[in-house]
C-alpha cells in the first residue's frame, strides 16, 4: 500500500516520465527498430535482422564512406583536444593573471558559445568565400596573396577549416572551466611555489596543470562526444554531401543522408540509416563512460 | 427492426445515394511554396467548371515534403491528389502502391505527351504511368546579353568561340563565367550544360544499349574540354558556393553561367533588370549539333485509396488539359510538356526552341535509381577533376565502375 506521500510523489513525477517516455525513449527504440529492416519510408519493408548492421561495417558502398567519416571524427576529436584545450588553457590563465581589460576579454571569449552554430557556419561561409570573403581579402591587403585559398573548396584545407570554425566556436566552454579551476586554486601554495621559482613555466607544470586537470575531465568526454555526434557545422558549411568529394563527411552526416537521401536523388534508406545511428549511439555510450571513468579514477590517484 | 432503426437506416441509404449532388471535397498536395497563388487561381478555374468539387490544396516547404508524403501515405493519411518527383525520387512512392495508375482510358490526354515526360513517371517495374508530368527544365549556358552586346560578342557556338568571349570578358575587367564547384550538384550541372554536345545523343544511346561506358573518348573528350574552359571560372572556384555563382551572375559582374533553366526567373527575381540569353552546350566542330540536357521535374498523380475516385480523375484530367498547360507556362513560367501549350514569354520561348535539339540529362533521368547513384559519382569526381586530383580518362572509369555495380550492361565489360 504506498503511502499517500510516496503516490504524491509519483504523481509529480508521471507527468515528466510521460514526456520523456513519449519523446526521448519511444524515438530511441523505434529507430533502432527500425534498423533491422529494410525500409525505403513507404509500406514497412522486409524484416533482415542484423544485415544492415553488417553492411555498413563490412561491404560497399558503405564500408569505405563509414570508415572515412570516422577517420574524419577521429581527426575532429584528437585536433580538438589539443588545438582547443591548448588555446582555451592559455586564454584561461592569460584571464586569470589578470591582463588588461581581462573582464572584457572573458566576456568576448565566451561570446562565440551563445551564437548557434547555424550562424557561426553561415557567418564563416561567408569569411572564407574564396572571392568577396575577409579572410582572402585581408591576405590580399597585406601583401600575401599567395595564401589566399578556396578553404572550403580544396581537400586540403576544407575539414581544417571546419575544425578551426568549430574550435573558436566552442573555446569559451573549456576556458571557463579551466579558470574556475584556476581560481580554486589556493594561494598558500601558489605563493611558496612562487617564491622558490621565478619561471612561469615551472608554475604551471607543477601547480596550475595538475590541479586544472581534473576538472578537464568533464570537458575531454563532452569534446569526444561533441566530435562524434558532430552534424551541424559541416551540413551549414559544406552541405549533405560532405563537400569536397566526401572530405569532410562525418558519421552524423553518412547516416542522415543515407536515411533522408542525397538532395534530388531522393533514395530513403532508413535500414541502414538507422543501423549507422545506433553504431554510433552504442560507439558514444560505451568509450564516454569507459572515459569516464578511467579518468575519475586517474583524477583520484592525483 | 424498431421503427426507428428502419427509418434511421432508410434516411442513411437515401443520404448514401444523395451524396454525389453535393460538393465533394478533395485534398491536393505539393512542395511549390512560392507558387501558392498561383496554384490557388488553377484551382479556381477547376472548381468554376466543376462546381461539385472542392480542392483543398496544401503546400509542403520542398525539403520535407518527401518525407512527410511517404509517411501520410503509409498512415493512410495520405492526399487525395499529390504532386510527386520523377524518376528515382518517384519510384519510392509509386512502388509502395500507394497511387493510382494512369491510362488513356482514365486520362485521355496522356496519348499525346512526349514519351521522355511519361517515362519520368513511369514505374519501370510495372510499365505503368503514375502521374501527369507538369514541367520540363533544361541545362545549357546562360549569357548576359546586354554584356555581350556592349563588348561586340556574339552567343559563342563553338569551343573556340567560348574561349574567345570568355577572354574578351576577362580583358573587360569581367568574370567570364560565374560557376563554383564547392557545392557538389553544380559540378553535374557543369558537366551536362557545357558538355552535351560534344558528348553527343550517339553516346547517351550507346550507354543506355550497353556499347559504350563512361570511359568513352566522346565523354572522356567533353570532360577535358570542361576542365579546360574552368581556367575561365573565377579564381578560387572550387571553394565558391552556389548563392555566390547565383549573385555573380545576377548583378552582372559575369558574361556567362552554365545552369538550368529555372536560373531564368531566379536571376530575374534577383535582378529584374538583367537580359538573359540561352545557348546550347557548345560544339566542337562549326556545324556539329549544339544539345541541351532535358530532364522532367515531377507530376501530379492520384491516391490509389481516395474515396473520391472520380472527383480525382476529373481533376488530373483537368491538370493534363492544354487549358492548364497554358496557364501554367504563362503564370509560372515554367516549360510544360502538355503538346500545344505556346509560350509568350521570350525567355521561355527561347527555351522551349533550343529543347528542339536535346538530350537527356543523363544521369537523373536513367542512374539515379540505385546506389551509388550516377549523379552521386559524377558529382564526386568531377569536383576531384575540377580541384586537379583526378584526370578526365579517371573520372570516367570511376564513374563506370560506380554504376557497374547495378547497371547490367556494364558488368560484361
Amino acid at each position: 500500500m504506498p503511502t499517500p506521500r510516496g503516490l504524491w510523489i509519483t504523481c509529480l513525477i508521471l507527468p515528466a516520465l510521460a514526456v520523456m517516455l513519449l519523446f526521448v525513449a519511444y524515438p530511441i527504440v523505434s529507430a533502432l527498430a527500425y534498423a533491422f529492416y529494410h525500409w525505403n519510408g513507404m509500406a514497412r519493408g522486409e524484416f533482415v535482422g542484423f544485415r544492415n548492421f553488417y553492411d555498413v561495417l563490412f561491404t560497399e558502398p558503405y564500408k569505405s564512406t563509414v570508415q572515412n567519416a570516422f577517420i574524419n571524427n577521429v581527426i575532429v576529436f584528437v585536433t580538438l583536444m589539443v588545438v582547443q584545450n591548448g588555446a582555451a588553457f592559455i586564454l584561461a590563465y592569460a584571464l586569470w593573471r589578470e591582463f588588461p581589460l581581462a573582464r572584457f576579454h572573458r566576456i568576448a571569449v565566451f561570446l562565440p558559445v551563445v551564437l548557434s552554430t547555424v550562424i557561426v557556419g553561415y557567418l564563416w561561409k561567408l569569411f572564407l568565400n574564396p572571392l568577396f570573403g575577409i579572410v582572402n581579402q585581408t591576405l590580399k591587403a597585406v601583401g600575401l596573396a599567395g595564401l589566399a585559398q578556396p578553404w572550403l573548396g580544396q581537400s586540403d584545407t576544407a575539414l581544417a577549416s571546419l575544425i578551426l570554425v568549430n574550435a573558436w566556436h566552442w573555446v569559451g566552454f573549456p576556458t571557463l572551466i579551466f579558470l574556475a579551476a584556476m581560481q580554486r586554486i589556493p594561494s598558500e601554495i601558489y605563493d611558496a611555489v612562487r617564491m622558490e621559482t621565478e619561471s612561469e613555466w615551472v608554475k604551471i607544470r607543477k601547480i596550475i596543470w595538475p590541479l586544472v586537470a581534473p576538472a578537464a575531465t568533464i570537458v575531454f568526454v563532452l569534446q569526444f562526444i561533441g566530435s562524434f555526434n558532430w552534424f551541424e557545422l559541416p551540413y551549414v558549411m559544406e552541405g549533405m554531401s560532405g563537400s569536397p568529394y566526401g572530405n569532410t563527411d562525418v558519421l552524423a552526416l553518412y547516416f542522415y543522408r543515407l536515411a533522408f537521401g542525397n538532395p534530388g536523388a531522393g533514395s530513403s534508406d532508413f535500414g541502414h540509416g538507422s543501423a549507422l545511428a545506433a553504431l554510433v549511439f552504442i560507439f558514444i555510450t560505451v568509450f564516454a563512460t569507459a572515459m569516464t571513468l578511467y579518468l575519475r579514477r586517474r583524477e583520484i590517484e592525483l | 427492426m424498431t421503427p426507428f432503426a428502419k427509418t434511421f437506416l432508410v434516411a442513411t441509404a437515401v443520404a448514401g445515394i444523395a451524396a454525389p449532388a453535393f460538393a465533394e471535397d478533395i485534398s491536393f498536395w505539393g512542395w511549390r511554396v512560392e507558387d501558392v497563388p498561383q496554384y490557388e487561381e488553377f484551382i479556381d478555374t477547376f472548381e468554376a467548371e466543376n462546381p461539385d468539387i472542392n480542392v483543398n490544396l496544401r503546400m509542403i516547404e520542398a525539403v520535407n515534403y518527401g518525407t512527410i508524403l511517404s509517411t501520410a501515405l503509409a498512415g493512410e493519411a495520405g492526399p487525395d491528389a499529390m504532386m510527386v518527383r520523377a524518376y528515382g525520387s518517384f519510384e519510392s512512392v509509386a512502388s509502395g502502391g500507394y497511387l493510382m495508375p494512369l491510362s488513356e482510358e482514365n486520362v485521355p490526354a496522356l496519348k499525346d505527351f512526349p514519351a521522355d515526360a511519361l517515362k519520368a513517371e513511369t514505374l519501370r517495374a510495372d510499365n505503368t504511368v503514375y502521374a501527369i508530368p507538369f514541367a520540363s527544365q533544361t541545362m545549357m549556358v546562360l549569357y548576359n546579353k546586354d554584356v555581350f552586346s556592349e563588348l561586340g560578342l556574339e552567343p559563342p557556338k563553338t569551343w573556340d568561340d567560348m574561349k574567345a568571349a570568355a577572354e574578351a570578358l576577362q580583358e573587360a575587367g569581367l568574370y567570364a563565367f560565374a560557376n563554383g564547384t564547392a557545392d557538389a550538384w553544380q559540378n553535374e550541372v557543369i558537366t551536362f550544360g557545357l558538355g552535351s554536345s560534344t558528348m553527343g545523343k550517339a553516346f547517351y544511346e550507346d550507354v543506355m544499349s550497353g556499347d559504350a561506358d563512361f570511359t568513352d573518348p566522346r565523354f572522356v573528350d567533353a570532360l577535358a574540354r570542361i576542365k579546360d574552359m574552368s581556367q575561365y571560372f573565377p579564381d578560387g572556384f572550387i571553394g565558391l558556393d552556389y548563392a555566390s555563382s547565383q549573385q555573380l551572375f545576377a548583378t552582372g559582374m559575369a558574361g556567362m553561367f552554365v545552369g538550368g533553366s529555372y536560373e531564368i526567373a531566379a536571376m530575374k527575381g534577383m535582378n529584374p533588370d538583367i537580359n538573359i540569353g540561352a545557348i546550347p552546350a557548345p560544339v566542337v566542330n562549326e556545324g556539329d549539333e549544339g544539345l541541351v540536357a532535358v530532364f522532367y521535374d515531377g507530376g501530379y498523380a492520384g491516391n490509389a485509396a481516395t474515396e473520391h475516385k472520380d472527383a480525382v480523375l476529373k481533376f488530373l484530367n483537368f491538370l493534363a488539359s492544354k487549358e492548364f498547360g497554358q496557364a501554367f507556362a504563362n503564370e509560372l513560367s515554367n516549360i510544360s510538356p502538355i503538346p500545344g501549350v505556346t509560350f509568350d514569354n521570350p525567355d521561355l520561348e527561347a527555351v522551349a526552341e533550343l529543347n528542339k535539339t536535346s538530350m537527356p540529362y543523363m544521369m537523373l533521368v536513367n542512374f539515379r535509381f540505385d546506389q551509388p547513384s550516377g549523379s552521386t559519382l559524377v558529382q564526386e569526381n568531377v569536383q576531384k577533376m575540377m580541384a586537379g586530383e583526378a584526370t578526365p580518362a579517371e573520372v570516367g572509369a570511376t564513374v563506370t565502375e560506380g554504376l557497374s555495380k547495378y547497371y547490367e550492361p556494364f558488368q560484361n565489360n
